[in-house]
């Protein structure tokens, strides 16, 4: 398969704190690429980053074999990046038509159809059409961050942490909806829950203090105890 | 009675000018987050620009569309020289727009000279209605359907197309807009316009309600549409149209009955606000 996108020695400033300090890895196209490490290790901002909210200081992030590190945010999402934050990033005093529509780029039927297929995947959102965004469940508002990010036809995703604070039927429904969107797309997740990773990722990239530690596939850290245990805390 | 239906009128009229003037300040602070104190400045412009299209063409129609025009290409200039190199610096953005201030002050003062001018009423729009005892006058009742048209139209505007959504989810969320694919700087641009035209047009409107211009007036009107702004609520159009006709009513009662407190009510009308509420009567965060 194809590199789709490449994090080359990545180092990225928020003011004064020097909070990546040379992530690297690779996606590729089609699979599940999860990052996974420590509170505070860094696995956000390197999404960020990678969408231009914290525009690295220094290093390569190469999508679909442009440089894409010097872009604004506008132009690396119209080249195919959606993005769902930490904190979903929903439109509170729009409805969920609305944040739907906010999202969608064109609306031409090719676009429509698409919108129909993520309301397939995502059917409370069609119940509650009407309602604002802010009156949502948590659990509807992941969907609903993640119905927008996918109404567009994104080459990449980047899923920063969809299971946080949801009740475990509804991470069952999210981790659903992201192995059908995972048919479509390539993803990049970020996610705590390494439970989910595992059953979702096909590989995996440890940061620690902003670092790159290890890349590899996820079913050897499935088996590998003492990386769990030493940079997850688990096992 | 009549007089009651009287300075009912009087503080809409006002208050719909005072709103025009607010409604592009709130847009620009609610979604720019930039505290424009030049606003009142593109005020003034809208009202001698207005007066000057009028005395070249006799038209109040083209003089309105002239001062909008003037509004647009001063928005335009001030957005690209004075406020987006100091974005996300309110200290900053507080200094060069009172010191912009001054100087669209003084280049008034240059293109249409020192002295205050006099601005005529259209005759169209001149003299009033008597029905019974109470007297209408045209251009208060003018003013009043105008500011009523406007607020319709960006209603719509804000509520039914696709711009619209964008500013009011910018509001909320300038990040997730971007992370959306929509180049968040142009949208500030048009909306710095559509601020500065509202700011020209509330000054043409005035110019013939208060039969005078001059330089200093976009300050003082400024001052009245920051605390619209805030009583309305930060960003919140239907809560600056609002607040407008608070402080216009309050101002138009309190001249009346209370002459010794009209100028401290909307002082006092904010105050009770910020205790009570202090994000205002609207909100359009999310």
């Amino acid at each position: 398969m194809s590199i789709l996108l490449k994090v080359d020695n990545v180092h990225t400033y928020i003011g004064q704190y020097h909070i990546l300090q040379g992530v690297s890895f690779e996606a590729k196209a089609g699979e599940v690429s999860v990052l996974l490490g420590r509170n505070g290790a860094g696995k956000t901002t390197t999404l960020k980053t990678i969408m231009g909210l914290t525009p690295a200081t220094s290093g390569k992030i190469t999508f679909d074999n442009k440089s894409i590190e010097k872009n604004p945010t506008y132009d690396i999402a119209t080249g195919g990046i959606g993005y769902v934050p930490e904190d979903q990033g929903i439109f509170g005093a729009l409805t969920v038509e609305e944040n739907l529509k906010v999202a969608m780029r064109k609306e031409d039927d090719a676009a429509l159809a698409r919108q129909e297929y993520v309301l397939e995947l995502f059917p409370d959102l069609k119940k509650y059409w009407k309602k604002d965004g802010g009156h949502l469940s948590g659990g509807q508002k992941q969907m609903l961050s993640m119905a927008r990010a996918f109404v567009n036809e994104s080459k990449l995703l980047l899923i920063d942490e969809p299971s946080k604070g949801l009740a475990p039927v509804v991470i069952e429904k999210v981790m659903e909806a992201i192995n059908e969107m995972k048919k479509q797309t390539t993803i990049i997740l970020v996610e705590q829950n390494f439970i989910m990773a595992s059953k979702i990722g096909d590989t995996y990239t440890l940061i620690d203090d902003g670092e790159t530690v290890q890349s590899g596939l996820m079913r050897e850290l499935i088996d590998n105890e003492e990386l769990k245990r030493k940079y997850l805390g688990i096992g | 009675m009549e007089l009651l239906i009287n300075l009912l009128i009087n503080g809409l009229a006002t208050g719909m000018l005072i709103f025009l003037l607010a409604a592009g300040l709130t847009l620009i602070f609610g979604l720019m987050d930039v505290l424009n104190f030049a606003h009142g400045g593109l005020f003034a412009w809208g009202a001698f620009s207005g007066v000057w299209f009028y005395g070249l063409t006799n038209s109040f129609t083209l003089a309105i569309l002239g001062a909008i025009l003037t509004g647009v290409v001063l928005g335009f200039i001030t957005e690209k020289l004075i406020i987006k190199p100091v974005y996300g610096n309110h200290v900053q953005q507080i200094l060069i727009t009172l010191g912009f201030m001054i100087v669209l002050s003084e280049m008034l003062k240059v293109v249409f000279g020192p002295n205050q001018l006099a601005a005529k009423t259209p005759p169209l729009l001149a003299g009033s209605w008597e029905i019974g005892d109470v007297i209408i006058i045209k251009y208060r009742l003018f003013i009043i359907i105008i500011g009523f048209i406007v607020f319709g139209i960006f209603q719509f505007i804000l509520k039914r197309t696709k711009i619209g959504l964008v500013v009011r989810a910018g509001v909320m969320n300038k990040e997730m807009v971007q992370a959306l694919g929509i180049n968040i700087k142009k949208v500030f641009l048009y909306v710095f316009m559509a601020g500065a035209a509202l700011a020209a047009l509330s000054g043409v409107l005035m110019a013939p309600y208060s039969g005078v211009i001059y330089a200093e007036m976009g300050m003082e009107f400024a001052i009245l549409a920051f605390i619209v702004v805030v009583i309305g609520g930060m960003g919140s159009f239907p809560g600056s149209l609002l607040a407008a006709i608070l402080v216009g009513l309050a101002g138009s009662f309190m001249a009346y009955y209370v002459p010794a407190l009209s100028l401290a009510v909307n002082m006092m009308l904010m105050a009770i606000v910020l205790i009570f509420r202090p994000q205002g009567l609207f909100t359009a965060k999310g």
